[in-house]
């Protein structure tokens, strides 16, 4: 067998953080070769540079024994190399032919201009659709109004109009239906027999076991190993992808955990919030883990209004409550550290005093007028408390650092002396010091009887922080284990396999983009 | 103008950076550059600076200073109002025909006001509510205005206006101080700068104020925060209605002739005025005084043009030119602050 594509001793780093430490990854013509990892194991970067989006700091890439470089996107295509990403990359308001041929458009002469043979490019786009069996699909409709999986398919007429020689596939199967994810097999195994290499990323194992010839296993941006699909068990990959190293967390204090703050009874919100039902008490920390996707922001968002319920019950303090807008669950005691700061935490023009405010402007107001010594003791405050490293009140907090931009949206939510505090990934993108601090921080709130509820993909940080883990996996909460109980290994599995469903293995409705 | 005049967003941790910090902020910048046009235009023809000139150029344009307040929320608000030299020449004519139908004077002074917030209730509730974007909504109030005013009017002119219709043409009571003759202050003039004042004041201090801030500097975060959006674009479009009504009345009540037409280009006149007192066009920074220095400043380069001799056609081009210059300068300091955050 030939080898398409070989990457030896890749490398990548980004400001802060080693996505990508001395990788290997090779692929034979007509293999389906799946890529597995936890989040942020550096899947998306090691496809990110096969398709020439980003460039590695060392290592080589080899095409078919050849050496070569991709300076842009571009230059990968022209080697044969296509990516169909999660979210597809369509232009919905342009036809399936000119979808396919974006870019690469069929051109014929008229005197001295050369313009678009549409004849050419239908008839091309029906017969590369038909190659792939796809006989119902027409070319000259929009792209917008096609079923998710039918604007997989013309990805992947798209892909092949390239002549690709490698395919790589970021999650497949993650919008579609059940009918949709068969088809979409026949495809690949198709595509294998005419030889092209298919990198295959997905969560779900059966899938890997079903398609795949080998599977490469990365962890924490390092290369952990390539195993035989046929060689190789659920348990031993899943093994591979975890067994990651719990370090710089910070010792959580023992806290004595009282009645229950929060509950949640038979939540829905369709599309991501399925039934939900738990509670979280008085000083305790409550992790809620899963994949992205899996529903947990939303659960998140919709306990705290921002996506109204569409039925169940919210409880706190043992009283139903009514949870329409962001302003009721502020009211009633129930704060959100959003998943990003930028586009969800910080007003970014304005500084530390007025974002720090902005949630409980009213009770620092009087007749609508804000107290301005009141406010300016409120951020005083709040940079001690969380130590935010700033010169003063007044410093923009477009101009403070990462660790310090977090520390000043959870003081926002601290200001509004909540009962119940949810943080969604809490640690993303800071440094190593201040995610320890932020972790502190975490443990003294809930140690003074604050009842938290932290969503983090990071599975160490769940691990080392909760005193009991929720895992979702579509829109349900699918296990429960207690801080004694749990462990990397069968946390992960909660999250990714599918036979501990509770109802079966199709995918949520509507999480469509 | 000191009191009010930086909202500033940078740190002061010091004397020195918090003197750099005033002195670069728009509206400073902006009364030096006044101030070097009268300088620099008087020494050329000293009857530029003359007293009555001078209170003339104020007199005439204050009203575009006064819808630039409102104008100034809406576009702190991250929202735009194409509208409003349309409504302004509706409501000048609404309250001409009032007064010279017999109507009580007060009231073609108050109704175009009302009138005013009504329609900027009718846009608040389009673009919060309906979520039609605000440009497309004004867009088709402007034609819909500018089409109506016509189609009722006939383009016939308002003559014969009671006596004392003439709002603006009120002037403060003389005052002599130190042996002194001070100016008599005309009403627009007094308005333009309590108006002002008053709104810079509120945008400042006030909770609603801070909200329309956090909800043009990011929406998202500010619905989190609690803050409702709708309410706000509410609000913004409702005072900017109010401001547009004022600005109206004083348009009106200056000439004995109302021509019952809309003004051509007043609406960039007034979007001119916020953007190069500062105001961004991508939401979430300004403030009220930058505009009305800035609408100040627009009036008395027209008005300079006349004095050193160049065709008043110039007028547009400097105006372009100014807009451009202060979009990229807005532009620029984002960039610069976006770079040290990253260090």
């Amino acid at each position: 067998m030939t080898t398409t594509l070989e990457l030896t001793n890749i490398s990548k780093q980004f400001p802060g953080v080693k996505a990508l430490d001395d990788v290997h990854f090779e692929m034979n013509a007509g293999e389906v070769h799946a890529l597995l990892g936890e989040n942020g194991a550096g899947k998306s970067t090691l496809i990110k540079i096969i398709s020439g989006v980003h460039k590695p700091d060392r290592g080589t890439i080899r095409m078919s024994g050849q050496p070569v470089q991709f300076n842009n996107p571009r230059e990968a295509q022209a080697k044969g190399i296509a990516t169909i990403y999660q979210e597809l990359s369509l232009y919905p308001e342009l036809t399936v032919a000119e979808n396919i041929f974006m870019g690469h458009a069929p051109r014929r002469k008229i005197g001295p201009l050369s313009i678009m043979d549409w004849r050419t490019a239908f008839e091309r786009a029906r017969e590369l659709l038909a190659s792939l069996n796809i006989y119902d699909l027409d070319v000259r409709r929009k792209v917008g109004s096609l079923t998710v999986g039918n604007r997989q398919r013309v990805e992947i007429a798209k892909a092949l109009s390239i002549n690709a020689q490698v395919l790589i596939m970021d999650e497949p199967t993650a919008a579609l239906t059940e009918a949709d994810v068969l088809r979409l097999f026949e495809i690949v195994r198709l595509l294998k027999q005419r030889g092209v290499g298919i990198i295959y990323i997905s969560h779900r194992l059966q899938e890997v076991f079903e398609l795949a010839d080998r599977a490469t296993v990365l962890r924490d941006g390092q290369y952990v190993g390539t195993k035989l699909v046929k060689d190789t068990s659920e348990d031993e990959l899943i093994s591979m992808m975890v067994g990651r190293t719990i370090d710089n967390l910070f010792p959580k204090l023992d806290t004595t955990i009282g009645n229950p703050v929060l509950e949640v009874r038979n939540l829905w919100n369709k599309p991501l919030c399925r039934d939900v039902s738990f509670q979280v008490r008085a000083g305790e920390i409550v992790g809620l883990a899963g994949l992205v996707g899996s529903g947990r922001s939303e659960l998140a968002q919709t306990i705290f209004g921002f996506t109204p319920a569409q039925s169940g019950e919210i409880i706190l303090n043992g009283k139903p409550i009514r949870v329409r807008t962001p302003g009721d669950a502020i009211r009633l005691g129930i704060a959100y550290v959003p998943e990003d700061r930028g586009t969800q935490g910080l007003v970014k023009q304005m500084n530390i005093r007025e974002n720090a405010s902005l949630a409980v402007l009213r009770s620092i107001s009087r007749a609508s007028f804000i107290k301005r010594a009141e406010e300016r003791n409120l951020a005083k405050r709040a940079i001690e408390q969380l130590s935010i490293r700033a010169y003063s009140t007044e410093q923009v907090v477009n101009k403070l650092s990462g660790g310090n931009q977090q520390k000043v949206v959870v003081s926002k939510w601290l200001a509004s002396k909540p009962k119940v505090l949810i943080m969604d990934e809490p640690t993303r993108g800071v440094d190593v010091g201040a995610k320890a601090e932020i972790h502190r921080l975490i443990s003294e709130l809930a140690s003074q009887g604050l009842a938290i509820l932290m969503i983090s993909s990071e599975l160490p940080e769940v691990l080392g922080m909760s005193d009991r883990i929720l895992v979702m996996r579509e829109g349900r909460v699918v296990a429960e284990f207690d801080r004694k109980d749990a462990n990397q290994q069968n946390v992960v599995s909660a999250m990714i396999r599918e036979s501990s469903a509770p109802n079966g293995t199709t995918a949520p409705e509507g999480v469509l983009q | 103008m000191t009191a009010t005049a930086a909202r500033s967003h940078i740190h002061r941790d010091n004397l020195l950076t918090r003197s750099l910090s005033f002195l670069s902020s728009q509206e400073v910048i902006l009364f030096f550059v006044l101030v070097g046009l009268i300088v620099l235009v008087g020494t050329s023809n000293p009857r530029y600076v003359a007293e009555r000139n001078f209170i003339n150029i104020l007199n005439g344009n204050a009203y575009i200073a006064v819808a630039a307040i409102g104008m100034s929320m809406v576009i702190i608000s991250r929202n735009i109002d194409i509208s409003v030299g349309s409504l302004i020449g509706v409501l000048g004519t609404l309250s001409g025909s009032l007064a010279i139908n017999g109507y009580p004077i007060w009231m073609s002074w108050v109704v175009p006001v009302l009138a005013g917030a009504l329609v900027g209730a009718v846009i608040g509730f389009l673009v919060a509510y309906l979520r039609i974007p605000s440009i497309v909504v004004t867009l088709g109030l402007l034609s819909i205005l500018k089409g109506g005013l016509i189609t009722i009017t006939g383009g016939a002119w308002i003559t014969d206006l009671p006596k004392d219709y003439f709002l603006a043409q009120i002037k403060t009571p003389p005052v002599s101080l130190l042996g002194l003759n001070l100016p008599e202050i005309p009403s627009p003039i007094v308005f333009m700068i309590v108006l002002t004042i008053l709104a810079a004041l509120w945008m400042r201090y006030s909770m609603t104020g801070r909200a329309i801030y956090a909800v043009g500097g990011n929406a998202e975060a500010a619905r989190l925060s609690g803050i409702s959006e709708k309410r706000i674009i509410m609000t913004v479009f409702i005072i900017n209605g109010l401001t547009v009504g004022i600005a109206a009345v004083l348009w009106a009540t200056q000439l004995s002739i109302i021509q019952s037409t809309v003004p051509a280009g007043l609406e960039l006149q007034v979007i001119t005025s916020a953007v190069v007192g500062g105001v961004s066009i991508l939401g979430g920074i300004g403030t009220t005084v930058g505009a009305m220095l800035a609408a100040i400043l627009l009036s008395a380069i027209n008005s300079a043009l006349v004095f050193i001799d160049v065709s008043p056609y110039w007028f547009r081009a400097v105006v372009g030119v100014l807009i451009l210059f202060t979009v990229l300068v807005d532009l620029l300091r984002r960039q610069r602050s976006r770079a040290s955050a990253r260090g």
